[in-house]
């Protein structure tokens, strides 16, 4: 297997709940390596598509590849070593402390006959340090704050040591510098071991700021794809979002800020700062 | 650290319920109408003993705690097993419509075969296990099969099983509502549960069921763990999802159907017994084996009861009602916010 071998793939693939086809025929690979992150509006099917990647949701037609082999001549557990999920909803388990919790990402590397092992240990132990949960690991999960659970379930993803990982809105329900230290984080993960990245945002700006590819889903298909400045351009966010917005340099990153136009020309917030 | 002190209390309750369970099971053997000391019970087991105390212990008494034992631990594994699935402690195998069934398809046999009390000595043997089972599986089956749609979401199966449940109460009390006397007195009898009229012919069935349900049990455990998390983080971390869920169903539904088969059903031990384990080994989840135990603490310690303090012979599955419904309220009143969960 050569480094060109996507990490994932689909190929002609149609995607529908009960009666609404979602995707009919969509062809797109995700290089080995990369933060590639779907965007589109509500229900374009970004997290349908994320779904199909992840083997939780089976494709009519076509088919799904994991490093160049189909999803669906591999075991499952094999799928889960190779590929970690962080799904929209999860259940926090009641009586279970954060370390147990993360522990759970070791299940794919375990069996009847190969119980939890030291290098298991050592394994949570990382993932605990990385998401900065030494301190709250004997806590009850129930317990923790939202911005400590999604690092919790972040802990866990990491724990599965899974060379590529699919995040479905990870920044969902978390204030900005929540939202901010959840994609350093994934960014770290991503520089650090190498790991490929497929995500789900909905904030424009943060996909443009954290992710090296950004892909628009949209009626059916992928409406633009590249490097986020290719990408986040007024015609296409016109287009797939149907947003009248400006696409400046963020001044703290150099990457594209989305700035909605106003709409309405009465607006009760004042013209310009405050001097003072 | 933690983890290892809760393992190593699990294994130590797991250990104590075993001999409590046993130590009832020999008080057990000396309860009854015509008294055996601990001493002449001893002896008996070992080969010795008059040729009447043998009979009363081998062929009454034992078979009677054997059975008291094993349907102890089959109601508790299954009830272990639901609870933990369904994420939920008061989803006992009931809910899933394997009670009714199994009393639906008792009943049936009695009044339907009009199989009154001369008739039902040879049916009561062979024919009123095997119509209980039979009611049982094809109960279940039409609830996991009612429940199907792509797959079985636990939330629909408890909805259409507590469906189902009425549906075939319904029809049970129909059943003995147009029964000749005779017949409706043999079901209401039956559908009480009771340990007594057990003999080693209904051990057998119990038995099996529980050796070979509990290493599949025990094999799914950690599935069962990973399985709180949500489908979609379970399949993400290599669950089977819908092979478990229908895995852990069939345990529960089997040793359900062979414990009620034997003894009628006996209420609250599958709801009960799982939850006091819990307790005991203060884990997350019901732990499976000490469940079982803990319902076969129940059901002999009950059984015990009956024969020896209360007057008359009291069926089993009334103690286990009196003790269970009080208890189910007390959980209800005392139970702090976050400890609502299996």
């Amino acid at each position: 297997m050569t480094e060109t071998t996507p990490a994932l793939e689909v190929r002609g693939v149609t995607l529908a709940y009960e009666r609404s086809v979602v995707f009919d025929g969509l062809d797109l690979q995700i290089e080995k390596g990369r933060i590639t992150t779907l965007i589109g509006a509500n229900g374009s099917g970004k997290s349908t598509l994320l779904k199909a990647f992840g083997r939780l949701l089976t494709p009519d037609s076509g088919s799904v590849h994991l490093d160049g082999r189909p999803l669906r001549e591999l075991p499952t557990r094999e799928i889960a070593r190779r590929l970690a999920i962080l799904p929209q909803k999860s259940l926090t388990p009641t009586a279970t402390t954060v370390r147990e919790l993360v522990s759970r990402g070791r299940h794919p590397h375990q069996s009847l006959f190969r119980p939890f092992t030291p290098r298991d240990r050592e394994v949570v132990d990382a993932a605990l340090a990385a998401t900065g949960l030494e301190q709250l690991a004997d806590r009850d999960a129930g317990s923790l704050s939202g911005g400590q659970l999604q690092r919790a379930w972040i802990a866990l993803v990491l724990a599965q040591e899974a060379p590529t990982i699919l995040l479905d809105e990870p920044t969902t329900f978390l204030d900005l510098s929540h939202q901010l230290d959840v994609l350093e984080l994934v960014r770290a993960v991503n520089r650090e071991r190498g790991s490929t990245v497929v995500m789900v945002l909905h904030d424009l700006s943060l996909a443009g700021r954290y992710s090296d590819r950004l892909v628009v889903v949209g009626e059916g298909r992928v409406l633009a794809d590249g490097t986020p400045w290719e990408v986040l351009t007024p015609q296409t966010l016109r287009d797939a979002f149907d947003l009248e917005a400006l696409v400046v340099p963020d001044p703290s990153s150099g990457s594209p800020l989305v700035v909605p136009v106003v709409r309405t020309a009465t607006t009760h917030a004042p013209a310009s700062p405050p001097t003072s | 650290m933690i983890a290892v002190r809760t393992a190593r209390r699990r294994v130590v309750v797991t250990l104590l319920c075993l001999v409590v369970a046993v130590g009832l099971g020999l008080v057990g053997i000396t309860a009854g109408s015509s008294s055996l000391t601990v001493a002449d019970v001893a002896r008996t087991l070992l080969g010795g003993g008059t040729a009447g105390q043998q009979l009363i212990v081998f062929d009454l008494r034992l078979p009677r705690v054997a059975a008291g034992l094993l349907v102890g631990i089959a109601l508790g594994l299954a009830g272990a097993l639901t609870q933990t699935f369904a994420r939920n402690p008061l989803a006992t195998p009931d809910i899933i419509g394997v009670t009714s069934g199994a009393s639906f398809g008792a009943v049936a046999a009695i009044v339907l075969a009009g199989g009154s009390y001369s008739v039902g000595a040879g049916l009561l043997a062979l024919g009123l296990p095997a119509a209980a089972v039979l009611g049982a599986l094809l109960a279940s089956a039409v609830v996991y099969g009612l429940s199907w749609r792509g797959g079985v979401d636990s939330y629909r199966l408890i909805l259409i099983g507590i469906g189902a449940t009425a549906v075939l109460t319904g029809i049970t009390t129909y059943l003995i509502a147009r029964a000749q006397i005779t017949d409706a007195a043999a079901a209401a009898q039956w559908l009480v549960g009771s340990l007594s009229g057990v003999s080693w012919a209904s051990v057998w069935p119990v038995l099996v069921a529980v050796l070979v349900i509990t290493p599949i049990a025990l094999a799914q455990s950690r599935d069962l763990e990973v399985s709180q998390l949500g489908d979609e983080m379970s399949t993400a971390l290599g669950v089977t999802v819908q092979r478990h869920r229908l895995l852990i169903i069939v345990c529960a539904v089997v040793l359900t159907a062979a414990a009620v088969s034997a003894s009628g059903p006996i209420e609250f031990v599958a709801f009960v017994a799982p939850q006091i384990a819990r307790r005991l080994a203060k884990t997350a989840r019901p732990p499976l084996l000490a469940s079982g135990l803990v319902g076969a603490v129940i059901v002999v310690g009950g059984d015990a009861l009956t024969r020896s303090i209360l007057p008359g012979e009291v069926p089993v599955g009334i103690i286990t009602t009196i003790v269970g419904a009080p208890y189910l309220i007390w959980l209800l009143t005392r139970r702090k916010q976050r400890e609502n969960l299996a």
